[in-house]
């Protein structure tokens, strides 16, 4: 689906990303995961062509730079972590933009496929009780639930994340998380997405690109790629030590654990 | 679900039109000579059918040539503008953006001072060679500005974007001010005409506007679903298929042309962009498929009812008409600014 050749962006003299290959099959999750500064954003903004950048990205056979800015947000979609909205839009408003790419113009955005996959959308994150509320008044949780309704209203092939529950309380992150892996269960499907949690990358990838200084250290199933070894080298301490450590103070039965 | 629609509907256009028509009438009305309603509805309707004014030669004389040439292109300058303002701070995700705030209209001046110092004219057409300096100037002072505020500050913050606005005014101020020095007999025309005044407007005048707002303010009309994705977020616009660059370029070519063509017409008259979009926002939500047409027409009330102001005030002394915009403007930009920073 997704195929990635030979990937590098330069900031000036400075090089993020450094002649990476990957691909993406559908049904797959890919996460892709480093420290920071590995150049993990970089990687989805060259997909997104926010950035420009040297190398091939391929979407089913077709580079993307030749393809039109609406025939690329029918096949792919993306996710960002921060929405700052300048204005007072309501839900319903922000939702209804996903349908763009497939009615643009002034007149578009009234075809009957677009409104069933609006109302989709907008049933399946749970935002029925917004529709008319100002997105200014949503709380950040509730704000990142609206734009990933745009994004299904949106109906693309392709799910791009960019730490799409950095600043969201658990509730919510549970909610987003389980809400991509319903959307992704539909055939022709996958998902590429950065985080920063190791944990949530492990319970919900299929796949994993680990990164470090805008190299791949490993890449392929996410069992085979996060192991103690590779996360260990890239990290620089023992992360499965500091992951029990952290998450066995919950296990059943425990009363307080010690860090 | 419920369907409704996102833009202005049929009684939405007529309660538009209706006041706008009304506050028209008004205008026409009322000046340093009173016309009654009626003598001036029959004095239109003889114009309008081509029949004798001859029972109506006084106000004829005044409606006519003078007072109906002069509200239509208040009318229209003030649509022209509003429409700008509206449409540049949805692009711009930044209710205090206007061709004032961001030295649009100083560039624009600027070109405009240039042609009328340097006699520069186009054959044939009288307003031709300072509306093309004061386009020109326009889209390169646009370009210039948003150019330098980019390289600042990506996220076009407010605080830059005036920052750079108000350097970039008093840069081409400045220039004007040295042009106005050096233009011997032709500087009691520039001064008048900086401050902004529609006295003197003719018909061929208001026929440019008509001609400039139909088309290029049609073409910010056409863009209104696009201006709400920028107004969202540019990244979000981009994600959902909008080809940012190429809306970005025509939406900015097409405010250039308008406020060239108002500043060539009127002078700069400054501040009704940041005034009329935002009371109007507040009455129709900040979705640009209403928003917009209601800037067309609030902005005509807003600049007609200044201009009467204008009028009458000190009448029968006039005042120049950017100075009412500019004082009302100034205090509504103050409380834009408070709120945004108390938001």
């Amino acid at each position: 689906m997704l195929e990635v050749q030979n990937l590098t962006v330069r900031f000036g003299s400075l090089t993020i990303v450094d002649n990476i290959s990957f691909s993406l099959a559908p049904g797959q999750w890919l996460m892709v995961v480093g420290p920071n500064g590995a150049g993990k954003t970089t990687i989805i903004s060259a997909i997104s062509r926010a950035v420009p950048y040297t190398g091939q990205v391929l979407f089913e056979g077709r580079d993307i730079r030749h393809q039109k800015t609406r025939e690329l947000a029918q096949c792919m979609g993306v996710l960002s972590q921060n929405h700052y909205v300048g204005y007072g839009f309501t839900v319903e408003e922000v939702i209804r933009l996903g349908r763009y790419a497939h009615a643009p113009g002034l007149l578009g955005g009234k075809q009957h496929a677009g409104e069933a996959l609006v109302a989709q959308a907008i049933a399946k994150t749970g935002m029925e009780p917004y529709l008319k509320q100002s997105v200014l008044t949503l709380s950040g949780g509730e704000l990142q639930r609206t734009f990933l309704a745009q994004l299904f209203a949106q109906d693309p092939r392709l799910l791009i994340l960019d730490e799409p529950t950095n600043h969201l309380d658990l509730v919510y992150q549970k909610q987003v998380f389980q809400l991509v892996q319903e959307w992704l269960r539909q055939p022709g499907r996958a998902v590429i997405s950065v985080v920063h949690d190791l944990s949530l990358a492990r319970a919900y990838g299929t796949h994993a690109i680990l990164m470090q200084k805008g190299r791949i250290v490993s890449a392929g199933a996410t069992q085979e790629v996060m192991t103690p070894d590779n996360l260990n080298a890239v990290y620089a301490m023992d992360v499965f030590d500091w992951m029990q450590r952290l998450y066995g103070q919950w296990a059943p039965g425990e009363g307080e654990g010690t860090l | 679900m419920k369907k409704r629609t996102e833009g202005f509907g049929p009684v939405e256009y007529a309660l538009f039109t209706a006041v706008t028509l009304a506050v028209l009438l008004l205008c026409i009305c009322v000046g340093s000579v009173m016309l009654p309603l009626k003598e001036t509805v029959a004095v239109l309707w003889n114009a309008l059918t081509g029949a004798d004014n001859e029972a109506y030669a006084l106000a004829a004389n005044i409606l006519l040539p003078v007072r109906l040439p002069r509200v239509l292109c208040v009318a229209l300058v003030g649509a022209c503008l509003s429409l700008c303002g509206a449409a540049m701070q949805g692009l711009l995700k930044n209710p205090l953006a206007d061709g004032t705030t961001l030295g649009v209209s100083s560039g624009a001046s600027l070109g405009a001072v240039l042609a009328i110092a340097f006699g520069f004219s186009l054959p044939g057409f009288p307003l031709g060679g300072t509306m093309v300096l004061a386009i020109s100037f326009a889209f390169v002072s646009l370009l210039l500005i948003l150019s330098l505020a980019y390289r600042l500050d990506s996220s076009l913050s407010t605080n830059t974007i005036i920052l750079i606005g108000v350097i970039f005014s008093m840069f081409a101020s400045s220039i004007s001010s040295l042009v106005i020095t050096f233009a011997g007999d032709k500087v009691k025309t520039i001064t008048f005409w900086t401050m902004g005044s529609l006295q003197g407007s003719s018909y061929e005048n208001a026929l440019l506007l008509l001609g400039a707002l139909t088309l290029f303010g049609g073409i910010l009309l056409w863009h209104a679903r696009e201006l709400n994705a920028f107004a969202v977020g540019e990244d979000n616009a981009r994600s959902i298929g909008v080809d940012v660059r190429r809306v970005k370029l025509t939406v900015l070519i097409a405010i250039s042309v308008l406020i060239g063509v108002c500043v060539s017409v009127s002078g700069t008259i400054g501040f009704v962009g940041l005034v009329t979009p935002h009371m109007l926002r507040s009455i129709t939500g900040p979705n640009h498929r209403r928003l917009l047409p209601a800037a067309l027409f609030g902005g005509a009330c807003f600049l007609l009812l200044s201009d009467l102001l204008a009028r009458t005030l000190l009448g029968p002394r006039e005042l120049p008409l950017g100075v009412i915009t500019s004082f009302v403007g100034s205090l509504v930009f103050i409380y834009i600014f408070c709120k945004a920073r108390t938001r």
